[in-house]
């Protein structure tokens, strides 16, 4: 039984070492010429005008939520679309109740203010 | 197609489940249509609610229905039913409590019973199944519904940072569990606990493998009942989170995460017995002297009450290590008491928060007997009942359980246990000295709602009934033991 596990070792093993060798024969090989140009975070574009951890608006977690809601609904969707000939009328019920329970969540977000931008 | 998936049966046994999900989506929208002034109104939904499901649940007992479905991955038996009767009737008496509280902190807001009532949905199915999987979702769905409850005062700081603090720590011992969860699946084959117990019989016994499965799964679940070396986000939890929540989740999900422990302990890893007692046994004696050593030295009653609950998971565990009949009676019977005395005397907690005054001090208490000699007196019974003095429900508890063990022959258990019980006796009348025996500081008197003087009465009748005439309650009690078959 461990024996099948052999190869996954050997290759954990190969996936640590790779980019140590690497970079050990690298730094031993390759010339090294720090200047400014090569040290900022984007070599060949544009200089960098301000910190790029910026602050944003809260309010896009609640795009985010919406998005979920959304997106969560096309998953199951989808299937359900697929296989609608086979599962029929019991399918359509379950969505129904499925679509059901996430308008609910929708009409709350609505409701509570979520779609207006200030 | 149709029968494959799904029986007409299914839906009745969940029936109680699905009218709390339609009253919780029903305070949510109903919500936005009230004024803030109606906003009591929340309450009453949700209450309603509950009295609803409540009803479904005694119809469901009263007839023999085929009480297993969605393909045996629910069971709802009488210890699924007797479980979800205690939450109901916890989270009724919360919600009770829970009006005037919020609308001092100035959050009164529907969602906060839609949380509620979607946190027992999860609870009631924490118990009802019987397939890991099941389990898993129904416990993340009551997890999840909490973390965003203890948060729920949104400009209090200490509330959100017991919130994150639950959050980390509950999402990462969900993380354990899972692993422990995915190790039975892989030596078993099966999410159904009934085939892992027979799995792992067939087994050697001190299976390396099962055995990492059950440290894993034990640790994970030791976390949401707060034992020790687990129980490090409780206190910090109890006293960030809003003190109705507080009431909440010292009582219904604990009572849940224990149902939830007996369920697989009992039913699922019974063959594994001989490897999970001692740790058990470790883990209880630990659980049940730190909490109560460590309560002695509080002066927040949020935090002393925090770390009394984690003493009374320590007793609760002795009943899960005797593993016997009295055990899981005494369990049982003792997570009824537990609603009612703990919710009692959270209750006062709740009824002392003020527009001027949080309430959370000890020493808030000072001569409550001269301000309001009747809470004063309702907070002495039911700390005499935590700590296990007849004629109080407490004693009831605490007999069943201290004498499980005795029956199975853990004396050294049995005799630590005792001994915690009179170091529980010490920082228990701390509280009662202060109310008793010192000045008052103001003249305020307390001002009690129409539900908090409702749930006093509630939790006061039951605390002594159950105390002095506990026949009736054993009997329900005894429900529970449709665990073993």
């Amino acid at each position: 039984m461990p024996r099948n596990y052999i190869p996954i070792l050997i290759f954990i093993t190969l996936a640590f070492l790779f980019p140590i060798v690497t970079l050990a024969i690298l730094r031993w090989v390759r010339p090294s010429v720090p200047h400014k140009a090569k040290l900022s975070p984007y070599e060949c574009g544009v200089d960098p005008v301000y910190q790029p951890r910026e602050r944003y608006t809260v309010r896009y977690y609640i795009v985010a939520i919406l998005f979920v809601v959304f997106d969560v609904e096309t998953v199951f969707l989808f299937p359900w679309a697929i296989r609608y000939d086979v599962l029929g009328l019991f399918g359509l019920m379950e969505m129904l109740v499925f679509l059901g329970i996430l308008i609910v969540g929708f009409v709350w977000l609505w409701k509570q203010g979520a779609l207006e931008w200030v | 197609m149709f029968n494959q998936y799904f029986q007409p049966n299914d839906i009745l046994i969940i029936y109680p489940e699905l009218l709390l999900a339609l009253f919780a989506m029903g305070v949510m929208i109903i919500d936005l249509f009230l004024d803030r002034a109606w906003k009591v109104l929340n309450a009453f939904t949700a209450l309603v609610g509950i009295a609803y499901a409540a009803y479904a649940l005694y119809r469901l007992k009263s007839n023999a229905l085929n009480l297993s479905g969605y393909n045996h991955a629910i069971l709802n038996d009488s210890f699924a039913i007797y479980f979800q009767f205690v939450f109901l009737i916890a989270t009724a008496l919360v919600i009770l409590i829970s009006a005037r509280y919020l609308s001092i902190e100035g959050e009164n807001r529907g969602d906060y019973y839609a949380l509620i009532l979607l946190s027992l949905i999860g609870m009631n199915f924490m118990v009802m199944g019987i397939d890991l999987i099941t389990l898993y979702i129904a416990l993340e769905l009551m997890a999840v519904s909490e973390y965003i409850l203890v948060g729920y005062l949104r400009t209090n700081r200490q509330s959100n940072e017991a919130a994150m603090k639950f959050f980390l720590l509950g999402a990462f011992s969900s993380g354990i569990l899972l692993y422990g969860i995915s190790l039975l699946y892989g030596i078993s084959g099966s999410t159904d606990l009934r085939v892992i117990a027979q799995r792992l019989a067939e087994r050697p016994s001190h299976d390396p493998i099962a055995l990492v499965a059950v440290v894993t799964l034990t640790a994970g679940l030791l976390f949401k009942i707060g034992g020790v070396p687990f129980h490090q986000w409780l206190p910090d939890a109890y006293e960030g989170a809003p003190s109705t929540i507080t009431t909440f989740i010292s009582v219904a999900p604990k009572a849940a995460s224990f149902a939830l422990i007996l369920r697989i302990f009992i039913v699922g890893l019974k063959p594994l017995e001989t490897s999970w007692v001692p740790v058990l046994s470790v883990v209880c004696v630990l659980t049940m002297t730190l909490g109560n050593i460590t309560a002695i030295s509080q002066s927040n009653i949020k935090r002393l009450l925090a770390y009394s609950s984690i003493a009374h998971a320590g007793y609760l565990l002795l009943g899960l290590i005797a593993g016997n009949e009295y055990g899981i009676t005494g369990i049982a019977i003792y997570f009824l008491v537990y609603a009612f005395m703990n919710i009692g005397i959270w209750t006062l907690v709740v009824a002392m928060r003020r527009k001027d005054l949080i309430g959370d001090q000890i020493q808030d208490m000072a001569g409550m007997i001269y301000k309001n000699p009747g809470a004063a007196v309702l907070m002495l019974v039911f700390l005499l009942s935590l700590a296990g003095i007849p004629p109080t429900a407490g004693f009831i508890g605490k007999y069943y359980l201290f004498a499980s063990v005795i029956q199975t022959h853990h004396y050294v258990l049995a005799v630590i246990a005792v001994l915690n019980a009179a170091i529980s006796l010490y920082y228990y009348f701390r509280v009662v000295v202060v109310m008793f025996m010192s000045e008052k500081t103001d003249e305020e008197k307390m001002t009690l709602s129409p539900g908090v003087l409702t749930s006093l009465a509630v939790t006061l009748v039951f605390t002594l009934l159950i105390g002095i005439y506990p026949e009736p309650f054993i009997r329900f009690a005894q429900n529970s033991l449709s665990l073993f078959q």
